[in-house]
């Protein structure tokens, strides 16, 4: 495998990592407030599909990707009205947010079924890009990649680094003591949730703006679902999200380049792999704290509500 | 500007009742604005979503045909659900319990001889399977305290791709072109009809069973006493003796058990083979069904009928009005947006009051 | 019993005004159903259907009416045929191998009825069956690949391994062998039919790996746009996807059902309809190709004369000698390979470095 070969490779897998790492990251978010939120593929898909929509229109990519994030944040707000105002259940709200999210792309979507866009750009950088064996990997992605990279040291500096940061992981640990303490419980989880929607939308007009840029029905094909997925896998620790993202990428565009090399593997054992080694990473971090319990925020899926 | 909520302490069975009724009527109102924007009927698509699939029979059986394995598994469910354990992973456990139990199908294709086992051996596999899956995230979670929110979840695309590989590799029909699909059961290994028309089978009869069930288990028996006890009152419980570990085996148990169930009679009630797809996502829709009705058995029911009667409605909007299949979904998402809504207002009294958010 | 008794005379009664409604149906305009397994607007399988579907509106506008359902689960199928058979429909068109036992059914209750199931294999008095050599056009394909791969590599994602996705590997292996005996096939399945993300990572591997032209046996466009962007050329698959890829696209396997469905109408309409097995290729108009592009006039040339020798059967993509991967022979040197082979086709010709999945 030459250098270039080696890059090209390491390009695919950050494009392939990239949707799956800004919904997970926004993911994150919301469950370290403590809100579980099962809607991140309806959030994802209409994201996708309002994102093209309002980038054809326009003809701007960026508007696209405001109007794909803009979409997931609507969409999250529905959600955080049924489950950090109204205290209804998190899990079957965050399933009724998926079948929405589908339904409603399928129709924001219709006019716009067999349109094509330009992809959006990539960095240039003379000199820089050009850089064998690493100047595309480093300085010839285009914007998503940089914003979901900027995310990752965004949110790792906002969790660990900031007050509010710190009352948010707090929250999502024990809601009861912190809001007996004064914090306010469901105005964070709220703005928490909202931030989630926004960064499932863009990872979904990541897909129809850049990865692949057309709309088609369904086109998220579950990576919402893997995103949720990374969560866990990834602890709730931010870097460890963006590794597992390439991790998780990785493995599939790896497969796909074993076979065209010609070193077949069985399809369905490696499409299981990140759920099973999400479980295993599961399990192997509770033997890791065995007298801690688990690293989950403690407060996750569970209903709060004020009560006097 | 706060908003509060406080429980309701006397909670009016009226309230209660209507709720849901005022959420469908919204529901049904932005439907109908939609739907005129589209520029078709909203009176002649209320007709078809609610009414036609109600007046012939045959439609009727074809709405508790698409409820049954949806109650059953929200049945279940609901015993998960009330004593705070939370398995979304049904729809994992209806898929192995339709793999296993079909294999059995499978297996004895083509058999001779006195075959009345074969059923009832399908059907004791498909459950057994749908525990054996279930309790896999339980023992995760009572052994090493694993979040089973998630091993459960992560566990149904595990199933699923396991059961794709099965119907693509080696149950698939040899005499079959290689096409992903196994024999057709013999029918030994069909659940009967129960009408003429070739439609409701005995699948509907299960799942009533296990309300009536599932029912008389949580009002009157020491084991529903103790799963409403820990749901309610988790401390209660433990004074009481009730031991943690258990009840979250024996409810992981029963959910498995009623989501295998559920799948091996759809498999040998509708569809008669093994598919590399056996579910249009019951699993995950029967957790909608069982909020919706409110974790009691004739609750869920209900539920299950009308989640069953807008998806058929759908189709006949699609056939007769056009409606694209996206409006059905939006639509469906809309109301159980609106529903699991409405039951918060029921149970908390919301107040706004001036000040600063909590 | 009595209760039961009454349901199934209401049943019969049911099915009997069915009846009669179907009939009455047929005084007027000719209700044509199409039950379709994707989205119509997935711009490939599925859309390329309904404009068949459209084709015939466009071609009887006054004695037909069409109604269609889409993204119907195969495993929750019955009953979405059944509601079209139902509303009146006097033809239907289930387009999914995954349709065919549903299909088989419901044909049975509904004997008036005319079905047309795409793809399968089992047929009865008033089911057709379809489906078109899709092979033939990708034997052309593979010429064009042979005569203008410059780095003599090809790339081919496939979906799963059933035979129609392996004649058709086998007969763009032939062709592009028939021009160049040394061309490379690369193959990567993906295990999907439609994942627009999946799809383009493959096409990235294999342009990574050394392909410089790209071939699909998947729906979305992904591949073409992927070989646009880094200035490589693909074939399009089912419809022609010459505007997502206007500087990669040579030419498209685009199914063209228009002919063949309003056929069908107008012999029910005649009265003539016979239950029948048709496998049209290039001569019927079945498999059509996209217009050649992006490649020189003499290839064009050579493809055009190609696809004149496939119609009028003097070029068969499968004539013999034809080799196994192991070297054994598959057909005879001076025969061609029948229908049945080709139908059930579970092995690679030589020259293709690869083992087929299961």
């Amino acid at each position: 495998m030459t250098l270039d070969v080696l890059q090209m490779v390491l390009v695919t897998i950050v494009a392939a990592a990239t949707p799956l790492m800004i919904a997970a990251l926004g993911e994150l978010v919301v469950e370290r407030s403590g809100v579980l939120n099962l809607g991140v593929e309806g959030m994802m898909v209409l994201g996708a599909a309002t994102g093209f929509a309002v980038a054809v229109e326009t003809g701007s990519t960026l508007a696209g990707a405001v109007a794909g994030a803009g979409a997931g944040l609507a969409l999250s707000a529905l959600f955080g009205i049924l489950t950090v105002v109204l205290a209804a259940n998190q899990i079957a709200s965050g399933l009724a947010m998926t079948i929405l999210g589908l339904g409603l792309s399928g129709l924001v979507g219709a006019s716009y079924v067999g349109m094509k866009r330009e992809s959006a750009p990539h960095l240039a950088i003379p000199g820089l890009t050009d850089l064998p064996g690493i100047g595309r990997l480093f300085f010839g992605q285009d914007a998503f990649v940089y914003a979901g990279f900027a995310l990752v040291a965004g949110i790792a500096w906002f969790l660990w680094r900031t007050r509010a940061g710190l009352a948010l992981r707090a929250i999502g640990d024990d809601h009861t003591s912190t809001h007996a303490l004064g914090l306010k419980v469901r105005k964070v989880r709220f703005l928490a949730v909202l931030f989630g929607g926004a960064c499932a939308g863009l990872a979904g007009a990541y897909l129809s703006l850049a990865y692949t840029p057309f709309w088609a029905p369904a086109m998220t094909a579950g990576r919402g679902w893997i995103a949720l997925a990374l969560v866990v896998f990834a602890s709730w620790r931010p870097l460890r999200v963006m590794a597992g993202a390439m991790l998780f990428g990785g493995a599939t565009v790896l497969q796909l380049h074993a076979q065209a090399a010609g070193l077949g593997l069985p399809g369905q054992a490696l499409s299981a792999l990140p759920y099973l080694a999400t479980i295993l990473a599961l399990v192997l971090l509770s033997l890791g704290r065995r007298q801690g319990g688990s690293v989950a925020p403690a407060s996750l899926g569970r209903v709060f509500t004020p009560f006097r | 500007m706060r908003i509060d909520l406080s429980p309701r302490t006397n909670r009016s069975p009226l309230m209660d009742g209507l709720a849901p009724i005022l959420a469908f009527v919204v529901a049904v109102a932005i439907g109908g604005i939609v739907v005129a924007a589209m520029g078709r009927s909203p009176a002649a698509a209320f007709v078809t979503y609610f009414v036609t699939p109600l007046s012939e029979v045959w439609s009727l059986q074809e709405v508790a045909l698409k409820a049954a394995p949806l109650a059953l598994i929200a049945i279940g469910l609901a015993f998960c659900f009330r004593a705070n354990v939370w398995n979304i992973g049904a729809e994992g456990q209806f898929v192995v319990g339709g793999l296993f139990g079909g294999w059995i199908a499978v297996a004895t294709h083509g058999a001779e001889g006195n075959t009345l086992w074969v059923l009832p051996l399908m059907l004791a596999v498909g459950t057994l399977a749908g525990i054996a899956y279930a309790l896999i995230p339980a023992l995760l979670k009572v052994w090493l305290g694993v979040s089973e929110i998630l091993t459960s979840l992560m566990l149904v695309y595990v199933a699923e791709l396991l059961l794709d590989y099965m119907a693509r590799g080696p149950l698939r029909d040899p005499a079959g072109y290689n096409f992903p699909q196994s024999v057709t059961f013999d029918d030994a290994a069909r659940l009967p009809y129960l009408m003429e028309g070739d439609t409701l089978h005995a699948g509907v009869l299960i799942a009533l069973a296990a309300v009536i069930v599932a029912a008389i288990v949580l009002a009157r028996t020491l084991f529903g006493f103790e799963v409403r006890v820990v749901g309610a009152s988790p401390r209660a419980a433990r004074f009481a003796g009730f031991s943690d570990v258990r009840l979250t085996l024996a409810v992981f148990a029963v959910s498995g058990g009623a989501a295998g169930l559920a799948g091996i009679a759809e498999v040998a009630g509708k569809i008669g083979q093994l598919q590399p797809s056996i579910s249009p996502g019951y699993g995950f829709t029967a957790i909608i069904v069982a909020f919706l009705g409110r974790l009691s058995p004739v609750g869920i029911l209900v539920a299950a009928l009308v989640i069953a009667l807008t998806t058929i409605g759908g189709e006949g909007a699609q056939i007769d009005l056009k409606l694209p299949l996206d409006l059905t979904r939006a639509f469906q998402g809309l109301l159980l947006a609106l529903v699991l809504g409405a039951d918060a207002l029921s149970r908390y009294r919301v107040r706004f009051v001036p000040g600063t958010a909590t | 019993m009595g209760m039961i008794k009454g349901v199934a005379v209401a049943v019969a009664l049911a099915l009997g005004l069915g009846a009669a409604q179907a009939q009455e149906k047929l005084a007027g305009k000719l209700k044509v159903g199409f039950i379709y397994v994707g989205p119509v607007a997935d711009f490939g399988y599925s859309f390329q259907h309904d404009q068949s579907r459209k084709a015939l509106l466009a071609a009887m506008p006054d004695k037909v009416e069409t109604s269609f359902l889409e993204n119907v689960p195969e495993a929750d199928s019955e009953r979405s045929i059944e509601s079209l058979a139902r509303s009146g429909h006097q033809l239907i068109f289930t387009t999914s191998f995954g349709f065919m036992e549903p299909t088989l059914k419901v044909a049975k209750k509904f004997p008036k009825v005319k079905f047309e199931h795409a793809t399968g294999y089992k047929r009865s008095a008033n089911v057709s069956t379809y489906s078109a050599r899709f092979y033939e056009g990708r034997y052309i394909c593979g010429e064009i690949a042979g005569r203008l791969s410059k780095t003599g590599t090809v790339g081919y994602i496939a979906s799963f391994p059933i035979p129609e996705v392996v004649s058709g590997i086998n007969a763009f292996m032939l062709g592009a062998q028939s021009v160049n005996p040394n061309i490379k096939l690369k193959i990567v399945w993906v295990n999907t039919w439609f994942d627009p993300g999946k799809e383009a990572e493959a096409a990235k591997a294999l342009l990574a790996q050394g392909a410089d032209i790209l071939s699909q046996h998947t729906d979305s466009a992904a591949p073409l746009q992927e070989a646009e962007k880094q200035g490589k050329f693909a074939f399009g698959q089912s419809s022609d996807q010459m505007r997502f890829a206007p500087k990669a696209q040579l030419t498209s396997i685009v199914d063209d059902w228009d002919g063949y469905v309003i056929g069908e109408a107008k012999a029910v309409l005649d009265g003539t309809w016979k239950s029948h097995d048709t496998w049209g290729g290039i001569k019927e108009g079945m498999v059509v190709l996209a217009p050649f592009a992006n490649m020189p006039d003499d290839v064009k040339a050579k493809a055009e004369a190609s696809k004149k020798a496939i119609a009028d059967g003097t070029l068969h993509p499968f004539k013999g000698p034809v080799l196994k991967q192991d070297g054994s022979v598959a057909v005879k040197e001076g025969e061609t390979a029948p229908d049945p082979m080709i139908l059930g086709m579970n092995w690679y010709v030589k020259g293709i470095d690869d083992k087929l999945p299961n």
